[in-house]
């Protein structure tokens, strides 16, 4: 649609029309800012905390065990130079063998969610398939931090 | 011909003063939309409704996603 619109806006003598062809789903998804009715809707970005550790690929398991529990968290996000999530470390994962690389240990390819996805009903999907965190990220693949059920239950309760 | 950008692309264009159209219906607008869009419908996109628009000036139209 945008690029018909981006068109029909040169016809009319617009001499410098530029077409966002990803359009607003992609801006939202980066978390980027919204005005409109849903702009007031918690969404998982809100509750996404970013302090969850993150590791590189080439990491030693024993290293990133001792700095997880200092931290008092009990996974890990294993990441690449520019934050894109490759893969997840549970605390199964973080007591298995201290000399392999985390990107030998992780679970690769876990389920992420996209920022601007409503809060309530994130909440709603995970209590049906009974998962209790998800890795929240940009449209590209960049960590943004994990959200706990708990959290996005707590907070749309208040709200209703 | 009109330049397809992307979201930094939009920023820096938005950061320098350009004008944002969602050409989405209004209800979609109402619901969700960019900071400071206006909305024009792109089935009431005409000379008229463009009369708010400066055309030496950057325009950026957008709407749902690719499609």
């Amino acid at each position: 649609m945008s690029p018909r619109a981006a068109w029909r806006l040169e016809g009319l003598g617009f001499s410098k029309a530029h077409d966002y062809a990803p359009g607003r789903v992609d801006w939202f998804a980066a978390g980027l800012p919204m005005e409109g009715g849903l702009a007031s809707v918690s969404t998982v970005g809100d509750m996404a905390r970013g302090d969850v550790p993150t590791c590189a690929p080439g990491e030693k398991v024993g290293e990133v065990r001792g700095r997880v529990r200092r931290t008092g968290w009990d996974r890990c996000v294993v990441v690449n130079e520019e934050r894109v999530v490759l893969g997840l470390l549970c605390e199964k994962d973080l007591t298995s063998d201290s000399e392999a690389t985390a990107e030998e240990a992780m679970r690769p390819g876990p389920t992420t969610v996209r920022l601007d996805t409503p809060a309530e009903k994130m909440a709603e999907r995970m209590r049906k398939r009974g998962t209790a965190s998800v890795l929240v990220t940009t449209p590209d693949g960049e960590l943004i931090g994990l959200m706990y059920r708990k959290d996005a239950e707590r907070v749309t309760a208040e709200q209703a | 011909m009109p330049t397809t950008i992307f979201r930094n692309g939009v920023r820096e264009l938005m950061e320098e003063g350009a004008q944002l159209v969602d050409v989405l219906p209004p209800e979609e607008y109402g619901e969700a939309h960019l900071p400071g869009a206006i909305n024009i419908p792109l089935k009431e996109l005409n000379r008229e409704t463009t009369e708010q628009l400066r055309r030496d000036e950057p325009v950026i139209v957008y709407c749902y996603d690719y499609l």
